[in-house]
C-alpha cells in the first residue's frame, strides 16, 4: 500500500461521517467571517431560530468595505457602512469575537488569521472567500465557501464534501534574485491554466517551496484558486512551527508539545501518489507580468504581448483578442513598453511585512514617475502597518511619493473608495486581473511587490533584476 | 430552496470562456445585506452602457444592444449556455443569486469552477456539464434557430434538443436528491448531531488546543 498525501491525512482527521456514496461530513476547526458574505447567513440562522454551534471556532473582521484613509470619520458610503455595521451587530448578537475597524488587529481576513495564530497546522479552515486557500500554507486544509455554506458551518460546524483529486506542484532548484513566490504562483497558473486545478487540492513541494518563508508560502497558496484549485497547501516543517510559536491564539505548554508532535506528521509520505504531478524549475522562473484579463494570460517581464493568431485553440484566440481589446494593448509589444497610471501594493496575496520590505527596498531613494497618478501601499493589517512603521518603511514609501494607507482589501476588488477609472492601467500585487475587477474599465497587470514598486518608479514595467 | 425537477426553457448563448463571478455580479452590488434582488444587475458591466451602482432604477439604465441577454429573441431565457470554466474567481454566492433572480434555472457548460458549481446546488440552479464538442454544437443550433429551447429532466439526467436528441449528463447522487426535493442542507445535517458531538468529544482529547 502506498503512503498518504498531506491532503489525505488532513481529510481523514476531520471525517465525522461518510455516506455510502462517499459524500463526507467534514468537521471544520476554524471559520473566518467577513462582512460581505456573512449577512445573509446570519439572517438565515435567525429566520430558522438557529444558533452557532461553536462561537469559539469563528472569528470575524471587516475588510472588504473599510476605508484605507482616515477612519475617524467612519465609512462615507452608507451601503458599505451598513454592511460593516451589520457584521458588528451580528457578532455582538451571536457572541462571535470580532476585530472591529478601530482594533489594531483588524486587517484582511487572510492576513490576520495566520498573524494571530488563529490558523494552525492540521486545521480545516473555511471562509466565505475564495482566497481562503492562503491558510493551506500551514499544512491546513483551507478552502473558500459560499454564503449558504457559511450558514451551514455556523449551524453545524461541518460541511458535506467529496474528497478532491490531488496534484503535486513540485518546484525544484533555487529562485533567482528578484524572483518571488508571486512569480512562482503566476508561472504555475501560466503553465496549467486557470482551470488546470479544478477538482484538485494542490500541494506545493520541492526545494524552492521548502526555501520559502511562511509569507511566501501564503502568497503561493493564496493563488491556488486562480489555478482553479479550491485548496493549496504546503507540508509542515520547522519554518511553519517557528512562525506559529508564540502567536496570540497558538497553543502553549503541554498543548503546544502535543500539537507539534502531530503537526510534524503533516507531510505527504515519500511513497504517496498524486493524481497529477506538475514540475517546474525555479531557476527558470523570471519575474511575471499578466497582459490580459485572466491570471493565465501571463508572460515574463522580458516577453511580449502575444498574438491571438498564435493561440492554441479558436476559443482561446477569441478570448485573447477580446482581452487585448479590453486591455488596450497591441500584439507583439514588449511588456517593458507598457506604461502604468496607478500602482497598488496590497491585497491578501501581497500585503505582509516581507512584501512591504521588498517593495520598499526598490522604492528607497527613488521617486514615483510623473506619469503615475497614484501609487498606494495598503498594509494587510494594523499590526503589519505598525511593524512597517517601526522599520521606517512608511517613510521610504512616502518620500518616494507613494501613499501610505490603512489596512483592508482596498483596490484588489475596489469595494471601498479605492478604484481605477475607466481605461486606467494598474500594476497591482493583487490576484485577479478580471475585467472591471479594480473598477469598471480598469486594466490590471498582476506582478510581485518588487515589480510593482519598480513600475511605479519607472512609469512602465521594468525587469526588477536590472533595476 | 426551490426544487428542480424538469425544465423546458428558452436558451441564451453567452459565447465566452472563463466567465468569472466578478463579471456575473460586479463588486458594488455585493454590499447588499439581502439575498434577493440581484437579477437586474446580472452581468451589469456587459449588459449596460452606463456604470451601475446599487439602488439605480433599471428602467433608467442604458442597455448595451450588443450584449446577448439584451437581444429580444432571448427575453425570458431560463437556460444559459456558456463555454468552459464558467463561474471562476470569487466565491460570492451573489453570482447564483443574480442568475436565479434573473430567471436562469440551468446552466450548460463544458466545465465549471468548483465553488460556483457547488453554490448553484444551494440555490435551485442545475449546472450541467456536457463535452466541449456537444456544447459547441448547441451554440450553433441555438444561434441558428430563434426560439431554441431545451428540455431538461434532472431525474433522468437528460437534456433533450428540439430535434429529439437526448443528451445524458452526470450529477452527484446526493446533490441530485437534495435538488429534486428542494431540501434544506442544514436540517439534514442536524440529523447527524450525535455523530458531530461524538467527533468533538474524541477530538477534544486528541487535539485539545482546537477547543481552547
Amino acid at each position: 500500500m502506498s503512503g498518504q498525501t498531506l491532503f489525505q491525512k488532513l481529510w481523514d482527521a476531520h471525517v465525522v461521517h461518510v455516506e455510502p456514496d462517499g459524500t463526507t461530513l467534514l468537521y471544520i476547526d476554524r471559520h473566518l467571517v467577513h462582512e460581505v458574505t456573512s449577512p445573509q447567513a446570519f439572517e438565515g440562522l435567525k429566520l430558522a431560530h438557529r444558533k452557532p454551534r461553536r462561537t469559539d471556532a469563528a472569528i470575524a473582521v471587516p475588510d472588504h468595505n473599510v476605508p484605507t484613509t482616515d477612519r475617524s470619520q467612519g465609512i462615507a458610503d452608507p451601503v458599505s457602512r451598513l454592511q460593516v455595521e451589520t457584521l458588528d451587530a451580528n457578532c455582538a448578537e451571536f457572541g462571535i469575537t470580532e476585530f472591529r475597524m478601530d482594533d489594531v488587529r483588524q486587517g484582511i481576513v487572510h492576513v490576520i488569521g495566520p498573524e494571530e495564530g488563529l490558523t494552525l497546522p492540521g486545521m480545516t479552515v473555511v471562509c466565505g472567500d475564495s482566497h481562503t486557500s492562503t491558510h493551506g500554507a500551514f499544512g491546513a486544509l483551507a478552502f473558500g465557501i459560499g454564503t449558504s455554506e457559511v450558514e451551514h458551518v455556523l449551524a453545524t460546524q461541518c460541511l458535506w464534501q467529496k474528497p478532491s483529486k490531488t496534484m503535486l506542484v513540485k518546484v525544484e532548484g533555487q529562485l533567482g534574485k528578484g524572483v518571488t513566490a508571486k512569480d512562482i504562483a503566476l508561472a504555475v497558473i501560466g503553465a496549467i491554466g486557470t482551470a488546470g486545478g479544478t477538482g484538485y487540492a494542490i500541494e506545493f513541494g520541492g526545494a524552492a517551496i521548502r526555501a520559502l518563508s511562511m509569507e511566501g508560502r501564503m502568497t503561493l497558496c493564496n493563488m491556488a484558486i486562480e489555478a482553479g484549485a479550491r485548496a493549496g497547501m504546503v507540508a509542515v516543517d520547522a519554518t511553519t512551527i517557528d512562525y506559529v510559536k508564540g502567536r496570540p491564539y497558538a497553543p502553549t505548554g503541554a498543548a503546544w508539545d502535543k500539537a507539534v508532535a502531530w503537526w510534524n506528521t503533516l507531510h505527504s509520505d515519500a511513497d504517496a501518489s498524486f493524481d497529477r504531478v506538475v514540475e517546474l524549475d525555479a531557476a527558470r522562473i523570471a519575474p511575471q507580468v499578466t497582459w490580459g484579463t485572466s491570471p493565465e494570460m501571463v508572460t515574463t517581464v522580458d516577453g511580449r504581448v502575444p498574438d491571438p493568431a498564435d493561440a492554441p485553440t479558436p476559443v482561446k484566440a477569441s478570448d485573447w483578442a477580446r482581452a487585448l481589446e479590453y486591455m488596450g494593448l497591441a500584439a507583439g509589444i514588449p511588456i517593458t513598453e507598457i506604461m502604468v497610471d496607478k500602482v497598488f501594493i496590497g491585497s491578501c496575496t501581497n500585503s505582509r511585512i516581507e512584501d512591504l520590505r521588498e517593495a520598499a527596498a526598490v522604492a528607497k531613494g527613488r521617486k514615483v514617475a510623473p506619469n503615475v497618478k497614484l501609487a498606494m501601499v495598503v498594509p494587510g493589517s494594523g499590526l503589519v502597518k505598525q511593524q512597517a512603521e517601526a522599520e521606517g518603511l512608511d517613510k521610504i514609501f512616502i518620500e518616494a511619493g507613494f501613499e501610505w494607507r490603512e489596512p483592508g482589501c482596498s483596490m484588489c476588488l475596489a469595494m471601498n473608495a479605492d478604484r481605477l477609472e475607466p481605461g486606467e492601467r494598474c500594476a497591482s500585487t493583487s490576484n485577479r486581473n478580471f475585467e472591471g475587477r479594480q473598477g469598471q474599465g480598469g486594466r490590471t497587470h498582476l506582478v510581485s511587490p518588487a515589480m510593482a514598486a519598480a513600475a511605479a518608479c519607472a512609469g512602465h514595467f521594468v525587469d526588477v533584476r536590472d533595476f | 430552496m426551490q426544487a428542480f425537477t424538469t425544465l423546458d426553457g428558452l436558451v441564451v448563448p453567452l459565447d465566452r470562456a472563463n466567465v468569472d463571478t466578478d463579471a456575473i455580479i460586479p463588486k458594488q452590488f455585493l454590499k447588499s445585506i439581502k439575498r434577493a434582488g440581484f437579477g437586474p444587475n446580472l452581468f451589469d458591466e456587459w449588459r449596460y452602457l452606463d456604470h451601475g451602482e446599487p439602488g439605480m432604477d433599471p428602467a433608467t439604465r442604458q442597455p448595451n444592444p450588443d450584449f446577448v441577454l439584451n437581444f429580444s429573441r432571448y427575453k425570458g431565457a431560463s437556460v444559459l449556455l456558456v463555454r468552459e470554466n464558467f463561474g471562476c474567481g470569487s466565491s460570492r454566492e451573489h453570482a447564483p443569486w443574480a442568475l436565479e433572480d434573473y430567471g436562469i434555472r440551468a446552466i450548460i457548460a463544458p466545465s465549471f469552477a468548483d465553488i460556483f458549481y457547488n453554490n448553484c446546488f444551494k440555490n435551485g440552479i442545475l449546472p450541467i456539464v456536457l463535452d466541449a464538442a456537444t456544447v459547441d454544437r448547441l451554440f450553433r443550433e441555438c444561434e441558428a434557430n430563434e426560439g431554441y429551447r431545451l428540455t431538461i429532466d434532472l431525474a433522468q439526467q437528460t437534456v433533450t434538443t428540439p430535434g429529439g436528441e437526448v443528451l445524458k449528463f452526470e450529477v452527484d447522487g446526493g446533490r441530485k436528491h437534495r435538488l429534486l426535493n428542494g431540501l434544506d442542507d442544514i436540517g439534514l445535517t442536524l440529523l447527524q448531531a450525535d455523530r458531530i458531538r461524538a467527533y468533538e468529544e474524541r477530538r477534544k482529547i486528541e487535539a485539545p488546543w482546537l477547543f481552547a
